[in-house]
């Protein structure tokens, strides 16, 4: 059997992407979540936690509904950035970002909680900015809690299922990621295939979080 | 010069009360806010600072209009240059001292200031340490060091010693009075010990539950009327024990335990954690001089 690395290849192209763009919004968001005053605060915080406890397969259900064609949804994001979302790599973006979203704002959300107050007014009666006082101050205080953020974001696109398979199928090269090879070779009695996928998964899972606990381990406190 | 009037509704520990403030202090004096926690003083600091909005006041610092809710001026405190040296100290665990020190410096601001205030506080040599690694009194040299190099117009130090023992508040508060001499700064404390305010301020405002009820030197704001021969200390007792047809009260006065006999009709009012007042008349203390 000569190995087919392009799910695997395909998986890790996701999750980085994901992952990217989740940083460029979920930090600031984080940042906001810590430090808002308005009332929908709470609701603002189930939603963003939904997907932790709903089925993948439901959030799938209704990307796929708002993605295809014949909604106003697909409809208008095909006529205004001529992006087709349903069975598509953008798609799976998309979906994955939403996905993993509470895996990387809950724990950077807390971080900011838990530092102290005084250190924001500290800065700002130094005369910096917010910006500065973010990219200086906060993030840098705050490390152990983005690496896990982040790897365990990564690790839960790399790892989910559900959503894909509602809302990208099995398209080789587009949407045949990891976890999906694996459950086709499976009922395709092809296990040898499904073996390498799984083990490959699953020793790369292992190490990532393995660096995560000795990284955050060796952060000086 | 600054004038302040400052009006703020505060939610207490024991209800809510208004915090209503008017003040006036000269360029270059020290002055102090005393009174029990939870009446409003670091509010008062920090309203001041433009980390809290009031609802109504204005402030004119130097002549300059840094509040007037009348007018909807409210500028910014990274505009407004004071120095605040925070109750936790606040410095930045991801720097060095040094790091500290040049984070505060403004834009264009000439570095030989981070180099004559680590000298001036003896910082040289800890220069590169991460500042948790500090004790509590070089944690607040360094809070006061960076306080100062953002060369600011006015210094807020909202209780910076009360973490401290007596020895090190002793030289910190030399040092702070040294130093706001040296800049001829305007200063205002946060305190609520005795001694603090009478070492460093020339002016103390007492406040209770969001006012400023009596102000002066501290010479006779404390001492209240003719100054007395008596002693006389509050403390707290801590254990009661028979002694014969006596008893024994163990009470902590300040850091020191003494022990008083007391009549057992006196004893019998007394309950461990009892606030009392100790009197004493009629002898000549030895006074030994110390250091």
């Amino acid at each position: 059997m000569t190995p087919d690395w392009q799910p695997l290849l395909l998986t890790f192209k996701l999750a980085s992407v994901t992952t990217l763009i989740l940083l460029c919004i979920g930090v600031p968001f984080a940042w906001w979540l810590a430090n808002t005053r308005i009332r929908l605060k709470p609701a603002v915080e189930a939603l963003v936690s939904m997907p932790l406890v709903l089925p993948p397969s439901v959030l799938g259900f209704y990307l796929l509904l708002a993605f295809s064609p014949e909604h106003w949804f697909g409809q208008w994001l095909d006529r205004v950035a001529g992006l087709r979302l349903a069975f598509s790599f953008q798609g799976l973006v998309v979906a994955s970002i939403i996905f993993s979203f509470p895996f990387l704002v809950h724990p950077i959300q807390a971080a900011f909680q838990n530092l102290p107050r005084s250190l924001t007014d500290a800065a700002k009666v130094l005369g910096k900015s917010n910006w500065q006082i973010l990219m200086r101050v906060l993030l840098p205080n705050i490390k152990p809690a983005l690496l896990s953020g982040t790897v365990l974001a990564f690790a839960h696109t790399v790892g989910e299922f559900g959503v894909v398979l509602m809302i990208g199928g099995n398209l080789p090269n587009q949407t045949r990621v990891a976890s999906i090879a694996i459950y086709d070779e499976v009922e395709s009695l092809n296990y040898a295939a499904a073996n390498f996928y799984a083990g490959v998964l699953f020793v790369l899972s292992f190490l990532i979080l393995l660096v995560v606990y000795v990284v955050n381990r060796r952060a000086p406190k | 010069m600054i004038q302040a009037s400052i009006r703020k509704q505060l939610h207490g520990a024991n209800g809510d009360f208004q915090l209503d403030v008017s003040l006036e202090i000269a360029e270059g004096e020290f002055v102090a806010l005393f009174g029990p926690s939870g009446v409003g003083k670091t509010t008062l600091l920090r309203c001041i600072a433009g980390l809290e909005h009031p609802e109504q006041g204005c402030l004119v610092v130097h002549g300059e209009s840094w509040l007037q809710t009348a007018s909807r001026v409210n500028i910014t405190p990274q505009q407004r240059r004071v120095g605040y040296m925070f109750q936790d100290y606040a410095l930045f665990p991801n720097m060095t001292v040094r790091g500290n020190l040049e984070f505060a410096l403004r834009k264009g601001a000439d570095k030989k200031r981070v180099e004559e205030l680590l000298e001036l506080m003896e910082l040289g040599e800890l220069q590169h340490r991460k500042t948790e690694a500090l004790s509590g009194g070089q944690k607040q040299r360094v809070a006061l060091a960076r306080a100062l190099a953002s060369e600011p117009r006015l210094l807020l130090l909202d209780e910076p010693l009360s973490a401290l023992d007596t020895t090190i508040r002793a030289r910190l508060q030399d040092e702070i009075l040294q130093l706001q001499k040296h800049f001829g700064l305007t200063a205002i404390i946060v305190s609520h010990d005795v001694g603090e305010v009478y070492k460093l301020a020339q002016r103390v405002m007492v406040m209770e539950a969001g006012h400023i009820v009596q102000q002066g030197a501290p010479t006779d704001v404390f001492s209240t009327g003719q100054t007395s021969g008596k002693f006389r200390f509050t403390g707290e007792i801590l254990a009661i024990e028979p002694m014969d047809v006596m008893f024994s009260l163990t009470v902590l006065v300040g850091n020191q335990i003494v022990r008083v006999v007391a009549m057992p009709e006196e004893a019998a009012s007394f309950y461990p954690g009892d606030k009392v007042m100790l009197i004493s008349k009629a002898f000549n203390p030895m006074v030994i001089k110390l250091d």
